[in-house]
């Protein structure tokens, strides 16, 4: 017993210098939310169950706004499904490694935040680590992460006096580096490149509010067609890694 | 707080339930599809790279190009991180040099 929870620690010493950027920048954006929701009436209480409940930044950001209107329940629910579609490609994109995670697997899917999904999805353990609770302990630290800086904006959001401005962009940072990671990772970059190329293309034509749907379908229906093309040329699996 | 507890209550469960919905249902959906299943399994290998890009251009999508102050920073900060962690490939210094750099340029340089 007592050596599984020492080798359980070791694991969690090795997931932590991953987290740390997301430490930093959801500390920042959870306490933004406490000090946002508190503005509107909703005390540490409410914040602290969203965050853990909820447990995705934009929804609960979208939230807010059902929580101040007129109640439809409906609505917030097509919303909500709208702003996370996203979390459809993580899931297809971590049917594989997830797969023999056992007892843990239903948390690291009920935790699968862009952040955990970025992580998970480019950390390569050190071999003698067991993956699935390195998978578990990044999915369980940014969890903590995210429902203690809310509680901290809640109850002591009006004493920050510093200037936090921009502090956000952390996480854009932490995807930026996950993103040319993979692109030295990889020889064949058109998976990268359909994933920008999309993207920035429905931003233009549908714009910062409703460009992440079209963006989606538009690179199933790119990808569909590069499949094709592989097969029909012969390309093997390992190319693509 | 202009609806009643149980009616934010109802809120709060239906944004969670939502929110597992788009989280759980690709495993429900593929739970019985083997990995032989070639579509699938070049989706898998695939969809992390693109996933990644879209969710670059999701962290800035409010860049516009009405004003310098709307680029220039993001473009600054983005282009120093890809150089920085090309070259020392040491992810923190990556994500904090370059965060330092965003957070100076929109606090001092472009306000």
């Amino acid at each position: 017993m007592k050596e599984q929870i020492k080798e359980k620690f070791k694991v969690l010493k090795v997931a932590f210098p991953y987290t740390i950027p997301v430490l930093t920048g959801f500390i920042f954006l959870g306490m933004a939310y406490g000090i946002l929701m508190k503005s509107k009436g909703y005390g540490v209480g409410w914040t602290v169950l969203a965050s853990l409940l909820i447990y995705a930044g934009s929804a609960q950001y979208v939230a807010i706004t059902f929580l101040t209107s007129i109640f439809n329940p409906l609505y917030a629910f097509v919303m909500t499904l709208m702003v996370n579609a996203r979390h459809l490609f993580y899931g297809i994109s971590m049917l594989d490694k997830y797969k023999n995670t056992g007892k843990l697997k239903p948390y690291l899917i009920f935790g699968m935040c862009d952040e955990t999904f970025s992580i998970v999805c480019s950390a390569e353990p050190p071999k003698d680590i067991d993956r699935s609770w390195f998978y578990f302990f990044i999915t369980l630290l940014n969890y903590v992460y995210w429902v203690v800086g809310s509680a901290i904006g809640a109850l002591l959001g009006s004493l920050i006096t510093f200037n936090t401005k921009g502090l956000d962009f952390v996480l854009t940072a932490l995807f930026v580096v996950i993103f040319v990671g993979q692109w030295k990772s990889q020889k064949d970059h058109k998976p990268s490149v359909i994933g920008v190329l999309c993207s920035v293309i429905c931003l233009f034509i549908f714009g910062p509010s409703n460009f992440i749907i079209p963006s989606m379908i538009s690179i199933m229906a790119v990808l569909s067609i590069l499949q094709r093309k592989y097969e029909k040329e012969g390309i093997k699996k390992e190319v693509m890694q | 707080m202009t609806l009643t507890p149980f009616q934010a209550l109802i809120i709060f469960l239906v944004a969670t339930l939502a929110t597992m919905i788009t989280r759980f249902l690709p495993f429900i959906i593929f739970k019985d599809t083997k990995s032989n299943n070639r579509y699938i399994s070049f989706l898998g290998q695939v969809l992390p790279y693109s996933a990644i890009g879209l969710l670059v251009v999701y962290c800035l999508k409010n860049v516009n190009f009405k004003a310098p102050t709307n680029w220039l920073p993001e473009a600054i900060a983005v282009i120093f991180i890809v150089i920085l962690h090309n070259w020392k490939e040491n992810v923190l210094l990556s994500i904090g040099a370059g965060t330092i750099i965003y957070m100076i340029l929109v606090q001092f340089v472009f306000i």
